[in-house]
Formats: C-alpha cells, structure tokens, sequence
C-alpha cells in the first residue's frame, strides 16, 4: 500500500515537473485559453486550492479562537494544510499571469479599487500570520529538539534559540493566548480574502454569470466544505493512531462534513433556480449550458454524483454508523470534485461571446469561444498538487505538528 | 481638455475592412489578435434581405469596467477620456479581459493586454486614428465631444439616430453608431430575435 503510494506519488512529481518546466520554456502557447477564455483551468484550480487552505485556518480556528477542545488533535495539522493550499494556490494564479516576473508590481503600485490588489495583499497577510500561528503553536515542543542534528534540531535551536528547558505551564498559557489573538484576527482575514475571492467574480458587471451578490457566501461555504473534508480524509487516513479518540473524531467530522454538503447545495440551489426559474436571460443561457451543454457531466458526473450523492450515501448507510473509512472516502470524494465545481463557475460565463457576432467577424485558432483544459494545463495543476503534498509532508517530518511529535515518533 | 470620441455612421459602412486593415499596420498588431473587426450580419428575411456591416472596437468608455479591476493601474484614463493600456506595468492577470462587457481586449503575444487605443500616438501628434484617416466613405468622424464644431459633434447633431452598444450597463461609451439601417422599423421575427 505504502508502496503504491510513493510510487503514484512519484508518477505526479514527474508530470508535475514536465509542467512546471514546459511553463518556463514555452510560456502559454500549450495552453487552451486566450483571448476570449482569458481564464482557465488555472484559475479554477487556484480559487480551489485558496478555497481549501481557508477552509483548513477556519477549522483551526474552531479550536484556537472558538475553544473547541474536541478538535485540538488536528488543529496544528490543519494550520499546516491551510500553509501548504496557500502555496499551492498562489503558484497556481503566478503560473496564470502573462509577466510572471511582474507580480510584484501589486506590492509597489497597487490599485486598491481593484479587488485582485486586495486580495495580494490579504493573502500575504494571511501567510504571515499562518506561520506566526503555527510558531507560537508548535514552539512549545521544540526544546525536547533542540540536540537534534539534521533539519529539526536547527529550526528548533533558531525557533527557541537553543532553549532546552520546557515550557512552563504559564508560558503555554500565554502563547495559546496569543494564539487566540492572531487567530481571531485570522477568522475574518480568512473570511475577507476567500470573501473578496468571490466578490472578485461578483463585481465583474459584464459576466451576467458572475455578477450575483451571492457569490462570496457561497465561496465562504465551499471553503469550509472543501477544507473541512479535506482535513477530515487526511486525517482518517493518514492520522498514525487508529484509536477510540480518533474514531469518535471521525464521526464527529463526518457529521460535519454532511451538514456543509447539504448547506452548499442549499445555496446552490439559489445561485441555479433563482436565474433560471423563468428561463429567460442571459445567466439562463450559461447555466443551462452547464448543465446540459457539452460539458454536462462535469456538472452531473463529478460534482452531483462523485460529489454529492455518492458521499452523501457512503456517510448514511456506512460512514456516520461507524466504518470510520467510509468516512474518509466520502471526504476525499468532496474534496477532490470541489474542482468540478469551480471549473464550472469560471468558465462557462467566459465561453459566452458578449456581443453577438464577434465569433464570426474572424476566424484563428486563437479567437474560439470555447475552452477544454490542455494536456499541458493539468500537468501544471499537478505539479501545484505535488507540491503542496510535498510541504505537508515535509512539515509533519521535520516539525512537531501531530500531538506535539515528528511523524515517525508517532508512526 | 478634449473629451474624444468616434462616431460611426453604419449607413455609409461597405464592410471594406479597409480600416481594419489600417489599423493592423499602423499598430503593428500581430497576426491571430485585433484591435478592431467588423461584425457582419444577415437583417431581414428573403426577398427583403440586406447585411449589415458594423465595426467593433474598444468603446473607450467614459465609465469603464476594465479600469478599476486593474490591480497594478496599467489600464488607466487619461484626462481626454482615452482608455490605455501601459504593457511595462501590465501583469497579464486578464482581469480586465473579464471585465469589458464588449470583448474588447485581448492578450498580446508579447505577454500583456491590449486593445484599441484611437490611436493616441496620432492624436498626440495632432493627426486623426488611421482607421478615420483610410476609411474611403467617411463613415467615421473623430474628434472632441465638447466642441460643438468638432466632426463628431456635428454628425451627432445630424444623425438621424445615434446608438452606443449595451448602454443599460452604464459604461457610456464613446463609440457612437449613426444611422444603423437594420433599425429602420423591421421588426421580423429574426431581426428581433438577433438584436
Ligand atoms: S470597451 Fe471595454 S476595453 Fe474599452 S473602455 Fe470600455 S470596458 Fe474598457
Ligand atoms: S491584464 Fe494587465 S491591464 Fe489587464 S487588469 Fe491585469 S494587469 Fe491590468
């Protein structure tokens, strides 16, 4: 099994490299989009992956700033997750932009009308106070590091600056104190920024699509949805001590996962009837397209079936009763085709030519209104992939995240 | 301050693309991109049939979406009302792509945004936009939209009807089309349904 595992693992890096480096050499030649599509499966892959990282910090949060006890296990786990989908998506949105080398230029000369401006700055907020929250949360362990040789036992003695006695209870306390502080400052950081993600859709007056007022709670929703499930299948899968705590912990998540599962598609509801209940007008046309268009199945094979009904089912007949791994394969089900639903919220409004007739006035193989991710495209999606795996895993080696140890003190 | 603006009267258009093709040249605008094309289309039903020909560019908008989203400022306004690009700051992020209600950008080969500029290089030189300088039935007029004897105010005044694309979004372009003729009273099932 293990076996299989690094040898996939391996499989990806290789494809995920081959993409990273066919970024560089060629550019966007290889890619789907253009001109009229200017967004693609990069985009839909990094309001995905943010997605997910704010969906990990505010599952932390439910233990830092909201105290509750039952999650702890998992919390510095979860900052880890959130730290790793971070990177993830902003190589994946760095990755989209046509000068690379330029992004800084929305540090030095930001446009603060515009909501991308906003959101390069909130994300990098975000990334310091994630590893400022996860330093006052592990610090606690190092001192037992700090003989260490290798990789642990120097960022213990530079974390703790060669400190070897304990922490007392009292300087626990304190820094869980200032855990709390920053992550309260966090929650609504998390909530601006995936938020503003979705009010960086909602604003855009000429994509009918996009343009509802419902678009950053739903973002918010998929966040925690996305996020919780994702930390729930790591967690019932990967977690090294398979004991009664980590099973009630499981159902425990399991129950969540199914209550955001129904939420979302609560509001989906909304964001679909509403505009097509009379079926005329302009995001009529769009959703009706993904619905029963070409790409009908993502819609109903990876988002509807693998993604709900299927998990739905794995958690009542099997998972919420107790076989704790039904559990994890309806998470990992959830987590994985959140993707289809954000393929399906960036790309069918783009595939709608705005004027009528612009689509005949010229015909290039650029100048198409219609987009399928390339070859090329998914080999960088997996590269992101590979990478945020990589720092997940390297982090819980060489740093106390799973109850105060290294992954192979608790294997 | 001149507020420019363009007047196209479609009455007169023959659909030559001759402007299009001007505006190719003097923009050096790559092969597979445009910052100006010509939208045709089939008005009426047999034996009371005709095309239409209306060119299509960047309305340069008084109010325009595409403006704002920039996170670097490189679409900006200038005090003439000219909506431009600067490729050096330009991140190639397509926000602005998204924005333009008119399709009206496009991502250069060279890695930035583009679209029409109404030839600000020209303007700046006291000259007219190449595609109002070839077009061979002077059906397009330039000039300030505050000075009453300006080409463009007068062929306002004289239109007989004026249309901007899309005006319930607000953006107040400063692209006029005078005289559309598949507007003169065919309401036919296919025209409607087109228009
Ligand atoms: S037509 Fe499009 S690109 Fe031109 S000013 Fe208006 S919104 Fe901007
Ligand atoms: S593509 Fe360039 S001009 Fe357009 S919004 Fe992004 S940085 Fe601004």
């Amino acid at each position: 099994m293990r076996v299989w595992g690094w040898i996939l693992y391996g499989v990806l890096a290789a494809i995920g490299l081959g993409g990273f480096f066919l970024r560089f050499a060629t550019g966007h030649q290889l890619a789907g989009y253009g001109s009229y599509v200017p967004w693609g499966l990069w985009v839909a892959a990094y309001i995905y992956f943010i997605g997910l990282s704010a969906g990990a910090f505010l599952l932390s949060a439910l233990v830092y700033v909201f105290g509750v006890r039952k999650l702890e296990p998992i919390a510095p786990l979860a900052l880890v997750v959130a730290l790793a989908s971070l990177l993830m998506a902003l190589v994946t949105i760095w990755f989209d932009l046509g000068h690379m080398e330029r992004f800084y230029y929305v540090y030095l000369r930001p446009n603060f009308r515009s909501m991308m401006a906003w959101m390069v700055w909130l994300y990098t907020a975000y990334g310091l106070l994630l590893l400022a929250e996860l330093y006052y949360a592990l610090r606690r362990h190092l001192p037992r590091y700090v003989d260490r040789g290798g990789i642990t036992g120097f960022l213990a003695r530079l974390l703790v600056k060669g400190r070897k006695t304990p922490f007392t209870q009292e300087e626990i306390h304190r820094d869980e104190g200032i855990i709390k502080v920053l992550g309260t400052i966090g929650v609504p950081l998390a909530i601006a920024f995936h938020g503003g993600v979705g009010a960086l859709f909602g604003t855009v007056v000429a994509q009918d699509l996009w343009h509802s007022p419902i678009y950053p709670i739903l973002f918010l929703t998929g966040a925690l949805l996305s996020g919780g499930a994702l930390i729930t299948a790591v967690y019932v899968f990967f977690w090294p001590r398979k004991d009664e705590e980590w099973r009630e912990l499981s159902l425990f998540l399991g129950r969540i996962v199914l209550g955001l599962i129904l939420f979302d598609l609560l509001l989906e509801w909304a964001e679909y009837s509403i505009p097509m209940w009379y079926g005329v007008g302009p995001e009529f046309k769009a959703l009706w397209s993904t619905l029963f268009g070409r790409f009908w199945y993502v819609y109903w094979v990876f988002h509807i079936l693998i993604g709900v009904v299927v998990p739905i089912g794995l958690l009542l007949a099997w998972g919420l009763r107790g076989r704790v791994k039904a559990i994890g394969l309806a998470s990992f089900l959830v987590a994985i085709t959140f993707l289809a639903i954000r393929l399906n919220l960036v790309i069918p409004s783009l595939v709608h030519p705005k004027l009528e007739g612009l689509m005949n006035a010229y015909r290039d193989h650029r100048l198409v209104f219609a987009y399928l991710p390339t070859w090329f495209e998914w080999s960088v999606v997996v590269f992101s992939v590979a990478l945020g795996f990589t720092v997940t895993y390297v982090l819980v080696r060489i740093l106390p995240v799973i109850e105060g140890k290294l992954l192979k003190e608790v294997a | 301050m001149p507020r420019y603006a363009m007047a196209i009267d479609l009455s007169l258009c023959v659909g030559c693309a001759a402007c299009a093709v001007a505006c190719k040249m003097e923009n050096e605008v790559p092969p597979g991109v445009y910052n100006l094309w010509i939208r045709e289309r089939e008005v009426g039903t047999y034996p009371d049939l005709w095309v239409e020909f209306r060119p299509e560019q960047c309305l340069h908008c008084e109010n325009p979406p595409c403006v704002p989203v920039c996170p670097t400022g490189a679409s900006y306004q200038t005090e003439e009302g000219l909506v431009l690009v600067d490729p050096r700051k330009c991140i190639a992020c397509g926000a602005c792509i998204a924005a333009c209600p008119y399709d009206a950008r496009y991502l250069h080969p060279a890695g930035h945004v583009s679209k029409c500029t109404f030839c600000a290089h020209r303007i700046a030189q006291g000259r007219l936009p190449a595609c109002v300088e070839t077009c061979p039935t002077l059906c397009r007029t330039f000039g300030d939209l505050d000075d009453p004897e300006s080409p463009v105010s007068k062929a306002l005044k004289e239109a007989g009807r004026m249309d901007v694309l899309r005006p319930e979004l607000g953006t107040r372009p400063k692209l006029f089309y005078l005289n559309a003729p598949s507007k003169k009273g065919l309401t036919r099932e296919k025209e409607v349904r087109h228009d």
